[in-house]
């Protein structure tokens, strides 16, 4: 089969690899019709994830027929149509049954290695580097899914594929940012990042109930999206003092909650932006909290910070200071998508949000290196590419 | 592991160059002034890259505070601080007597960085030496995971032996050969396959059941596994303590290689493999974890 191979940090190439087989009983081949690059799969690509290997296949949202299960397999046959969640899950395990999906402690073969890094090992997931289990990911034509009983998500006739492919990450992960914030009637959401996942943060802080949602950026075309599709008050932070912006919206309080949804490659103008690239160079970091930073101090007393944004390691100049004085709430996490697959399809079945509106470039597989360049440049406006077979 | 006095000091030091180094980063002006250097933008260029290396030095000392590396690479910064301070001295709109009070606490400084590089470096020195394959002594090593399955049914399947291999990846086979004693096949390195006998030298059931190497083993080993039922209904504890006699030269080569580098953290892969094959029937495996060594995440060529 084809699939897009990570061959070295910014080099990708599309090669013939070997097609997936059953390694477990509940093992399922999954052969792909749609799958997307998300913005995480940027951070692989610039390198700033480690224990990446030459050859590694890259993916992690991705759809298409069941065309095999393994023999434990009960729940799925061949010709299911299906979605998979990105977070690898038992479902039998003590944090699976708490539904802490990406928590599972029996789906990563290489615990040990992230336990060195993080303390403890989170879910295996689908192409994101060895740490998270070295699983072959789903930027190829056909996927191994372990525990299909668990993860994918049957999809009911007389949806298209565009419209339910987000339910494998980005539109649940946006989701739980909002739902972490626990919105109360009246709230201002401050979202930093109109990526993707963003968008739909945005959008669901609105389904959950916000007042109003602020949208910070420094691109016009994401901002003119976040204002444009979901609703959201633009501030470009390349031109404005966002502080000053926020306290100027809010009457002087703040946004009561705030999504962080940039993660560890954050930008900004001037000598803090070269601070922290500088020591990200130098390894004395690992990761440029930028966003993060701004989020706390913003935030408005005894409000929350959901981050939702992807980080990888060690930050430096966190603002414990502002965040503990302030009785600031911290809330974070790899999604727990099998959580909310079911919810959010039946939110797409009534109406309540089309996820395909994030979608401005569809591609072929043999395309996915361009895409890749596309996303990360900000060229020809992109915001999402869909990768089709 | 208490700190050593040592190590007191090297942490001490960590905090000195990162001050140090974040002043002369954020405040290249003011530093200049202080240790008596002209203020000019060469000076403040220079004692920016200075500072660089102080909070690098720093952080590398206070991440370890044990390993005497970073503590000289503080001597060999403080005689770089030292020559460029004489060099700065030399030249126009220096003020003479403030150099000289900067260069003498800059020479103390270095005194005690170099004591303690050489205190650290002695240390480790014989840490090393108590670890390393020459010890007399021989080693332990615990770890412990919860299996949420009850006591019984955990205790039942570790105490067929048979079941071993399933999760324990260096061993081929485990056979009952009698009452009390059982034979033992592991694939050592190179495709060497290394046996011996073992006899059950505790059985509780659902508590405890230990094993030691019987007379002849090529190296000696014994080990023992606890159960307990694991607080709030959450399944059973499972500690396992594994104890390794160095044997000759046999021990690093066979045993090293068997287990590979970290007795400790193999045996912690294990249990996680023995917590899957209780819960789920089955080790997970991922599409690079099929290969023996290091390898791509994608499917194999040729595997079933």
């Amino acid at each position: 089969m084809r699939a897009n191979c990570w061959m070295g940090k910014n080099k990708l190439e599309v090669q013939q690899v070997p097609d997936p087989k059953i390694l477990n009983q509940q093992d399922a081949i999954v052969r792909i019709t749609s799958t997307a690059i998300c913005g995480s799969d940027l951070h692989l690509y610039g390198g700033f994830v480690p224990t990446m290997e030459s050859g590694d296949i890259l993916g992690h949202e991705f759809m298409g027929e069941v065309v095999e299960i393994g023999s434990k397999v009960k729940n799925l046959k061949k010709g299911d149509r299906v979605v998979v969640p990105f977070p690898i899950a038992c479902g039998a395990c003590f944090f699976c049954q708490k539904k802490m999906f990406s928590l599972c402690e029996n789906s990563n073969p290489n615990a040990n290695v992230a336990e060195a890094l993080m303390g403890h090992s989170p879910a295996g997931v689908f192409g994101y580097s060895h740490m998270l289990g070295g699983f072959a990911g789903g930027q190829a034509e056909y996927a191994r899914v372990p525990f299909a009983d668990v993860g994918p998500l049957k999809i009911p006739e007389g949806l298209s594929d565009e419209q339910v492919l987000f339910l494998s990450d980005i539109f649940p992960t946006g989701y739980m940012g909002a739902e972490m914030c626990d919105i109360e009637p009246g709230d201002t959401i401050a979202v930093w990042g109109a990526g993707p996942v963003g968008l739909f943060a945005m959008k669901s802080a609105y389904l959950l109930g916000a007042e109003r949602v602020i949208a910070i950026d420094r691109v016009p075309y994401r901002l003119r999206m976040a204002q444009e599709k979901a609703g959201a008050i633009p501030i470009n932070y390349e031109e404005t003092s966002v502080l000053e912006t926020l306290k100027d919206i809010t009457g002087g309080r703040g946004p009561d909650k705030c999504i962080d949804a940039v993660g560890l490659e954050s930008h900004t103008h001037g000598l803090v932006y070269a601070y922290d690239r500088a020591k990200q160079a130098l390894m004395l970091e690992s990761d440029r909290p930028i966003a993060l930073r701004e989020a706390i101090v913003a935030c408005r007393n005894g409000g929350t910070v959901s981050v939702i944004g992807v980080y990888g390691g060690l930050i430096d100049k966190f603002p414990m200071g502002s965040l503990m004085n302030r009785s600031i709430t911290l809330k974070t996490g790899q999604c727990h998508v099998q959580r909310y697959m079911q919810p959010l399809l039946g939110r797409i079945q009534k109406g309540e949000i089309d996820p395909s509106f994030v979608i401005t470039h569809r591609m072929n597989l043999d395309q996915a290196p361009e895409g890749y360049a596309m996303f990360r440049d900000k060229q020809d406006e992109c915001e999402k590419v869909v990768l089709r077979m | 592991m208490p700190r050593t006095q040592s190590q007191n000091i090297a942490s001490g030091l960590g905090w000195f160059s990162i001050g140090l180094g974040l002043a002369e980063v954020a405040a290249p002006g003011a530093v200049a002034s202080l240790v008596g250097l002209p203020g000019n933008s060469a000076t403040r260029n220079v004692l920016r890259v200075f500072g660089i290396r102080e909070l690098a030095t720093g952080i590398g000392i206070l991440k370890n505070p044990g390993e005497p590396g970073w503590i000289w690479a503080r001597v060999a910064g403080d005689a770089l601080d030292i020559a460029a301070l004489w060099t700065g001295a030399q030249s126009n709109g220096r003020d003479t007597a403030r150099s000289a009070t900067a260069t003498a606490a800059l020479i103390g400084l270095t005194v005690m960085d170099a004591f303690c590089g050489a205190q650290l470096s002695t240390a480790s020195k014989d840490a090393g030496e108590r670890n390393g394959s020459k010890a007399k002594r021989s080693n332990r090593v615990s770890r412990s995971i919860i299996v949420d399955r009850p006591v019984e049914e955990v205790y039942r399947f570790w105490h067929d032996f048979g079941n071993l291999p399933k999760f324990m990846t260096f061993l081929e086979s485990v056979e009952s050969t009698g009452d009390r004693r059982s034979h033992w096949t592991a694939n050592g390195p190179a495709g060497a396959q290394v046996e011996w006998d073992a006899d059950i030298v505790v059985d509780e059931p659902n508590r405890e059941i230990a094993w030691s190497s019987a007379e002849g083993a090529p190296f000696k080993n014994s080990g023992s596994v606890r159960f307990e039922p694991a607080p709030g209904n959450r399944g059973t504890l499972v500690r396992v303590e594994m104890e390794y006699a160095p044997f000759g030269v046999v021990f690093p080569s066979v045993m090293g290689k068997m287990l590979g580098v970290d007795v400790g953290q193999r045996i912690q892969h294990d249990l996680r493999n023995f917590k899957q094959v209780l819960e789920l029937g089955e080790v997970t495996r991922s599409d690079a974890s099929i290969h023996a060594a290091m390898h791509p995440a994608r499917p194999a060529n040729g595997h079933a």
